[in-house]
């Protein structure tokens, strides 16, 4: 093997301290107990945040509305529990494919246009699924929200409890798999032609690589992982409202994304987290003007760059 | 002689445990509301209410330290559910207080009933709230019990023909369909039902409508806070120029808002459990304390929800010596209560666990260079219509 | 019917003139400023402050919106927007949502939550109506409309008559020959960015009225000035004004004849018309 293949199939292997970071994670609701629910919220956002990095961090989209696809997962989720049947896995199943056919679809919209096109058409759709949730509020419940969403118990043994330790190992577990899941997809050949189109996408057409059906496909993947973040919020809060939709969810997944980094798959748990202790740290102090402080954040994030923030011993320097 | 060690080592571990038993933990209420967002004004106005209520009664009730947490739900149900199981969970509260909207409510039900936590409603105002856990009781008021006195008063008053604007969400949707049953059982008509999106709705394009409809009367009912959007719009399509009266619940000229919205709003009438100026002395001295605590804010119904609230909880408080008896023990005494509010007189049903007081009509007129709802009728005692079914 | 081809008319001018420093900006500078609506809001409020502790009249409230937003706008693009021209859209769109975010809960702290609601004078209040009312004219829809009008002509004339127009249509061109041929392209951006800004205070002071508001404004309505931004283009002033006047009928036409629909008519029309012409219905191609 030539040494461009070698040092490629190099990055794709795991380090260790993978392994052990993701031993730790695993561990924290038996560790934390009184945290729990501040972790499975935690692990589904980093979830969101991981499909998010796809579309953005691999193949350079500018998406502000991937909440359209964590809204439909987690309706739909909702939805199959309430009418058809509780089995918590058959519903991720199910909220899964359903946000991957709505992904499939909306990916037509994005292929074209500048990166202001791309974001009104994400916006579009995430406000078009909004007010058709609000509309069709028969079926979903409308601006009261979906009531009586009763879960069964996880692979018929595990019920969700109070506490909420149930939901989040569920979600840790689920998000896990989903992580090695999109390793090895980012690793794979389809990964790096991600990359090529989104560093030149004139230059990676012209080498052959088929960028529309490569866009397609990422986005639908996207969707459909959005979509399983989705449902397992749904699933873990027993209850689904517009607010799945929201634009302040769009915003805050990017804004997490941004913070952990782009590009690498860590960079989404990693900036789910700092984004939510931020945030209880923040709100407990001042829960009325925090997103004060969250702007401002942002705005110094953006101004240093992020490479420069994590390094406090680089701010005197001129870039 | 001195004390030996050993008898000195046993005084005190028994003085410390005694104390341990003597000394209670302090009493938690979880006080959940929307500070920011839309639904803001509700989530100020009831903070300063029931901090109003813990200055002028003290913060210790049977023995017990009263401590108050208040938590941001932005008004989103998803954020109010996990506050409320955390708070429940991690705080160990013993009271979920709040709720500034029917769906954030209806989130946290099953949080109370699992955790068998009494539930205070103090804001919102749909009829089934109450019916969605055992735990839940409400001191703010129900939107069919204002409909149907107004769907009583319009029709006596030469107000035959009407179009009704409400948001599109359960008080709206009560408010609609209460209403609309009670013209009809007064020979009158609704003859068209409008809804407005709840979230940024636009009047503008609605009120129109209603304009080419030539109605006797509009009535409009839209979440605190909104009113003086609609009012606006009323006035500058010239609607009360044409003959057409506005009417609608209390939301629409909430205190919160009524004096900015300009001589205008002179005339209207709505029905409502309170009123600022509602002339009773505990009335007065409530809006003084009040106005004094918060730079000259007035009032509304919002605020004597929370008011209200906190009567509820200290007094049950007081009925189980401190809280024994746990949950359940709690809501015991919480239903029954009967008392004097600002509002008026109070009860809370010892069966549906809803509130019963006393509805009143009112006219906005000018007092003293402030506009204020001035009560010319009343109710007696008026239960929820929507459980009376 | 005519009165609400004359509500949608109204509607769309306004949002035109809160809506065509962003599409200059973003022509100009490549620079997507989310916080445009904070600008638009910042006028609103200063009118409001200005009426209410003041005691100013509501027409002197109006210019100094513009001049109060258009200095801030110039102040902040040289200390911070400026820092921020080459870097990627998603970092601008995050740096621009940071800058929302401060407004938003500046304003909440400040000001309040509540609904601020302005005292037109009341030459402004009245309404004209005629064919019985088919067309009721609001006074103020009137001299929103107005208003508007004489501004977009006056733009237009800066735009193609002077010597700065020239030197702007020059560096939305080419940026680099344009600064080659000698000209200040910094002092250019500056000063569009703060016409700008202050053209979207200018618009909030006049839409306080109209559109409400309240410290979430600029989260509310930014969605329709990038609705006008991304179908009209940004390579001429004339695209935005229509995609502002169709946006503006098309929302006050979809809210009364079909209510259960309203919103929603407008986001698929904009998805249609994007996906059809992803560079803008007025476009001239490129970018």
């Amino acid at each position: 093997m030539s040494s461009v293949a070698n040092s490629l199939s190099a990055s794709s292997k795991p380090r260790w301290w993978e392994f052990v970071l993701w031993a730790l994670l695993l561990c924290l609701p038996a560790l934390m107990p009184t945290h729990a629910l501040l972790i499975s919220e935690i692990t589904i956002i980093a979830l969101f945040a991981m499909s998010l990095d796809l579309v953005l961090g691999y193949s350079g989209i500018v998406s502000l509305g991937h909440a359209a696809f964590f809204g439909m997962g987690a309706y739909s989720a909702a939805l199959f529990a309430k009418h058809i049947h509780p089995d918590p896995l058959l519903g991720l199943a199910v909220a899964t494919a359903v946000s991957a056919v709505l992904g499939a679809v909306c990916s037509l919209g994005i292929l074209r246009g500048s990166d202001l096109t791309r974001l009104m058409v994400t916006l579009g759709v995430a406000l078009i699924l909004q007010e058709l949730a609000n509309k069709l509020d028969f079926i979903t419940g409308g601006a009261d929200g979906l009531q009586g969403v009763i879960m069964g118990p996880v692979l018929g043994r595990f019920a969700f409890d109070l506490v909420g330790q149930t939901a989040a190992w569920y979600a840790l577990c689920v998000t896990l798999v989903v992580f090695m899941l999109l390793r090895s997809v980012v690793h794979s050949p389809f990964g790096f032609s991600l990359k090529t189109i989104r560093d030149n996408p004139l230059r990676a057409q012209a080498i052959g690589i088929p960028v529309h059906s490569r866009l397609i496909a990422a986005y639908t993947l996207s969707a459909a992982l959005a979509g399983l973040a989705g449902a397992l919020q749904a699933q873990s809060s027993g209850f689904a409202s517009l607010d799945v939709f929201g634009f302040d969810r769009s915003a805050d997944v990017l804004l997490m994304l941004v913070i952990g980094g782009t590009g690498w798959l860590w960079g989404g748990i990693i900036g789910a987290v700092v984004f939510k202790v931020l945030h209880s740290l923040i709100a407990a102090w001042t829960p009325q003007y925090w997103t004060f402080w969250l702007g401002l954040f942002l705005v110094l994030l953006m101004l240093v760059g992020r490479e420069r923030l994590i390094r406090p011993w680089t701010w005197g320097h001129r870039a | 002689m001195k004390t030996p060690p050993i008898i000195r080592l046993l005084t005190s571990v028994l003085f410390f445990s005694s104390s341990v038993v003597l000394a209670q933990e302090s009493f938690k209420i979880g006080l959940i509301l929307p500070m920011t967002g839309q639904s803001a004004s509700t989530g100020k106005q009831i903070e300063a209410a029931a901090r109003l209520y813990m200055a002028q009664n003290g913060d210790t009730v049977a023995g017990r330290k009263i401590e108050l947490i208040i938590k941001d739900d932005a008004g989103v149900p998803d954020a109010t559910k996990r506050t409320a199981q955390e708070l429940v969970v991690n705080e160990k509260v013993g009271v979920l207080a709040g709720f500034g909207l029917t769906p954030l409510a209806l989130a946290t039900a099953p949080i109370a009933t699992q955790s068998k936590t009494p539930m205070v409603v103090m804001a919102a105002a749909t009829s089934v709230i109450t019916e969605a856990s055992p735990f839940i009781v409400r001191t703010s008021f129900t939107l069919p019990q204002c409909a149907v006195a107004m769907g009583d008063w319009a029709p006596k008053n030469g107000i035959k023909r009407v179009v009704t604007l409400v948001s599109d969400y359960g008080p709206g949707i009560d408010a609609e369909r209460f209403f609309k049953e009670r013209m009809q059982l007064n020979s009158a008509q609704v003859i068209e039902s409008l809804r407005v999106p709840l979230r940024n709705p636009d009047f503008a394009p609605f009120l129109q409508k209603v304009r080419d409809l030539k109605p006797d009367a509009l009535f409009v009912f839209v979440p605190s806070g909104a009113g003086a959007a609609v009012m606006k719009q009323f006035l500058e399509r010239g609607m009360d120029k044409a003959g057409i009266k506005l009417i609608g619940t209390g939301d629409l000229t909430d205190d919160d808002q009524l004096n900015d919205m300009g001589e205008g709003a002179l005339g209207v009438v709505t029905s409502h459990h309170y009123s600022a100026a509602h002339p009773s002395a505990l009335n007065k001295k409530f809006v003084e304390a009040f106005k004094k605590a918060n730079n000259g804010l007035r009032p509304n119904f919002m605020a004597v929800g929370g008011y209200d609230g906190m009567r509820v909880i200290y007094e049950a408080l007081k009925n189980t010596k401190g809280g024994q008896g746990g949950g359940e023990a709690l809501l015991a005494a919480m239903k029954g209560q009967i008392f004097e509010s600002p509002r008026g007189q109070i009860y809370i049903d010892a069966q549906t666990r809803d509130v019963v007081h006393n509805i009143y009509l009112r006219r906005v007129e000018k007092k003293d260079g402030q506009l204020y709802n001035v009560e010319f009728d009343v109710i007696k005692d008026m239960k929820d219509p929507g459980k009376t079914k | 019917m005519l009165t609400l081809l004359f509500d949608g008319v109204a509607y769309g001018m306004l949002l035109f003139i809160l809506a065509i420093g962003l599409a200059v900006t973003l022509g100009l500078m490549n620079f997507i400023n989310l916080a445009h609506g904070a600008f638009a809001m910042a006028g609103g409020y200063v009118t409001v402050l200005l009426m209410q502790h003041a005691g100013l009249p509501f027409l002197a409230c109006v210019p100094l919106a513009f001049v109060f937003t258009a200095v801030a706008g110039a102040l902040l693009e040289v200390t911070l927007y400026r820092r921020m021209y080459h870097r990627s859209h998603l970092d601008q769109v995050l740096f621009s949502i940071g800058l929302t975010f401060m407004a938003v809960a500046g304003v909440d702290y400040f000001v309040g939550s509540t609904q601020q609601l302005v005292q037109l004078p009341a030459f402004l209040k009245g309404r004209t109506e005629w064919w019985d009312g088919a067309l009721g004219m609001g006074h103020y829809r009137l001299a929103i409309i107005g208003v508007c009008a004489v501004l977009t002509v006056v733009l237009q004339l800066l735009l193609v008559r002077t010597r700065f127009g020239a030197q702007l249509r020059a560096s939305v061109d080419n940026q680099r020959v344009a600064a080659g041929l000698g000209i200040d392209v910094n002092k250019v951006f500056l000063v569009t960015f703060a016409v700008g800004s202050g053209l979207a205070g200018l618009g909030g002071a006049l839409g306080a009225e109209v559109l409400g508001l309240d410290p979430v404004f600029p989260l509310k309505f930014m969605i329709y000035f990038l609705i006008v931004v991304a179908v009209g283009g940004t390579s001429s002033l004339t695209g935005p004004l229509l995609a502002a006047l169709l946006l503006g009928i098309a929302d006050v036409a979809g809210k009364y004849y079909i209510p259960k629909l309203g919103a929603f008519i407008v986001y698929s029309l904009m998805i249609a018309l994007l996906m059809w012409r992803p560079q803008g219905l007025f476009a001239r191609g490129g970018k």
